[in-house]
């Protein structure tokens, strides 16, 4: 099986802008991999460095010591990103644009002809149910609509690699169950989903494989049973490896 | 190109389906046809203001345009988080910056076209003729000055954090350029060292955006065309400083954390 997205004793630090503040270690020493065809939750309490990794793999961030690896290619070179689709976190699109020529947009930065734009056009929107509203500005969209919005521009190149930061964060029941029913069909496709997540009963039905981080450090890494091992669910596994004591009442 | 021009294309879907222009060109043409029916003391050549006035407007309205539209183009970007999505793209920092210059100083140009079109017909009206060039090399030196001042902006926004920050002191920093920089020299040769040496370097260091902001008397007083040797100089002059101020953003933009 083939690695697709490979990260090599990833270290960020961030300097604080506060006078004689000591830096912030946000990743030390992260090495991961993920393969082709698998479908990767990546695990962490809040500013564990879920985010930060996701921005080293994009570009957005240089590591301070390290390697980060998309398809075998270097994540500093936008060649890269030619194969990833990504959703950002809580995102609000160009309001003043419609679903239809925000996709058409992003399908001109990578290049897709102008019939093949507009049948992957057709096909997402009906992916993520968002046709009767193609024509209509983003900024009449509810909050989910504009998470599907999101969803359809991350798929527009037909990516092989897809990084999820929170997908469904903010959503409703059936906003998540129909993002989570999206990332399964990318799966049956043979789509490799790398995404992080609270969601942990999401997790534990659509992942192959995750990994926890907390504090930065990568603290374990296997398939949803290996870590769940003997606890009754991943949560409780997750809680546990990130060493939360649970308080008990006086 | 093609990553520029797509960048470029929403910046101009943006500016025509916003507001801003709009408003502005309903104000400057209700100013200028409420002027244009008085005849105070039955002057020949009120025609004269009427067109100075209409220029002037034009200016003010075209520099609110180009600095507001710019000032906010890579804050807004940051602020709504599109950034990340577009910059996970094949598309590098540098193409963002060009093609967001690029769609500005466009929109600026399609600006000006309706701006110089009404301008052309109120004079018209009053006058019977057209002089078609004159207004041509008005236009173009007037865009070719917005293009230094959408280049100021952008290099702005990467500086300050809030548009309204960035197009104050844009503002201030084209007035100061129109209205005084071309006496900074005289200024200098009054003071002693070692401000005369400061303000001198200030002086050749600015844009000069006086010729294009002048060419306003050739249109208002009916002098000939300027020599077309004199324009491509000019041309050259102006994107000179367009280019210095696109690459200082570019620079600061390559070592800005976008998240």
């Amino acid at each position: 099986m083939s690695v697709i997205l490979k990260t090599e004793k990833l270290r960020v630090e961030f300097a604080s802008r506060e006078f004689r503040q000591a830096t912030k270690v946000a990743l030390t020493g992260l090495n991961l991999e993920v393969n082709a065809g698998e479908v990767f939750g990546f695990l962490g309490p809040n500013g564990a460095g879920k985010t930060t990794t996701m921005n080293v793999l994009l570009g957005f961030v240089q590591p301070t010591s390290g390697a980060a690896y998309l398809f075998g290619i270097d994540v500093r070179q936008p060649i890269a990103r030619q194969r990833i689709g990504y959703l950002p976190e809580m995102t609000y699109y160009y309001k003043f644009l419609t679903a239809e020529e925000l996709l058409r947009f992003y399908a001109k930065i990578f290049g897709l002809p102008r019939g093949e734009t507009d049948k992957r056009i057709d096909q997402l929107l009906k992916l993520v149910e968002l046709e009767s509203a193609r024509k209509r500005p983003i900024k009449s969209y509810s909050k989910g609509m504009q998470q599907r919005v999101g969803l359809a521009q991350a798929l527009i190149n037909n990516p092989d690699l897809l990084i999820l930061d929170e997908p469904t964060s903010g959503l409703d029941p059936l906003g998540r169950m129909k993002v989570r029913e999206i990332i399964q069909r990318l799966k049956n496709e043979g789509k490799t989903v790398f995404f992080s997540s609270h969601e942990l009963g999401e997790v534990e039905t659509v992942c192959d494989r995750v990994a926890i981080i907390h504090q930065g450090e990568l603290k374990a890494v296997g398939r949803v049973n290996e870590i769940t091992g003997a606890h009754a669910s991943l949560e409780k596994a997750f809680l546990e490896i990130i060493g939360y004591q649970p308080q008990t009442a006086p | 190109m093609k990553n520029i021009f797509a960048v470029a294309g929403v910046v101009i879907k943006e500016l025509y389906r916003r507001k801003e222009f709009y408003v502005l060109f309903i104000l400057t043409v209700l100013i200028c046809l409420i002027m244009a029916s008085v005849n105070i003391f039955n002057d020949k050549q009120i025609v004269r203001y009427l067109k100075e006035i209409c220029l002037l407007l034009i200016w003010v309205s075209s520099l609110v345009i180009a600095i507001t539209t710019t000032a906010r183009q890579i804050p807004a970007e940051r602020e709504q988080r599109t950034l990340l999505p577009l910059l996970a793209k094949p598309l590098t920092r540098t193409q963002l910056i060009f093609g967001k210059f690029l769609g500005c100083w466009l929109a600026c140009g399609l600006v000006l076209v309706c701006f110089y079109i009404f301008f052309g017909a109120l004079a018209a009206s009053r006058e019977h003729a057209w002089p078609l060039l004159n207004y041509f090399q008005a236009a173009f030196l007037h865009w070719m000055a917005l293009g230094v001042v959408v280049a100021l902006s952008l290099l702005g926004s990467l500086i300050f954090a809030a548009p309204s920050s960035n197009s104050t002191i844009c503002f201030v920093i084209v007035a100061t350029i129109l209205c005084v920089g071309r006496y900074l020299d005289l200024i200098a040769l009054s003071l002693a060292e070692p401000f005369r040496s400061a303000l001198y370097t200030v002086y050749f260091a600015i844009p000069h955006l006086e010729i294009p902001f002048e060419m306003r008397n050739l249109i208002v007083h009916d002098w000939p065309l300027i020599g077309w040797n004199f324009v491509g100089l000019d041309t050259l002059y102006l994107l000179a400083y367009a280019a210095v101020f696109l690459i200082a953003a570019c620079l600061v933009f390559r070592r800005k954390a976008v998240n």
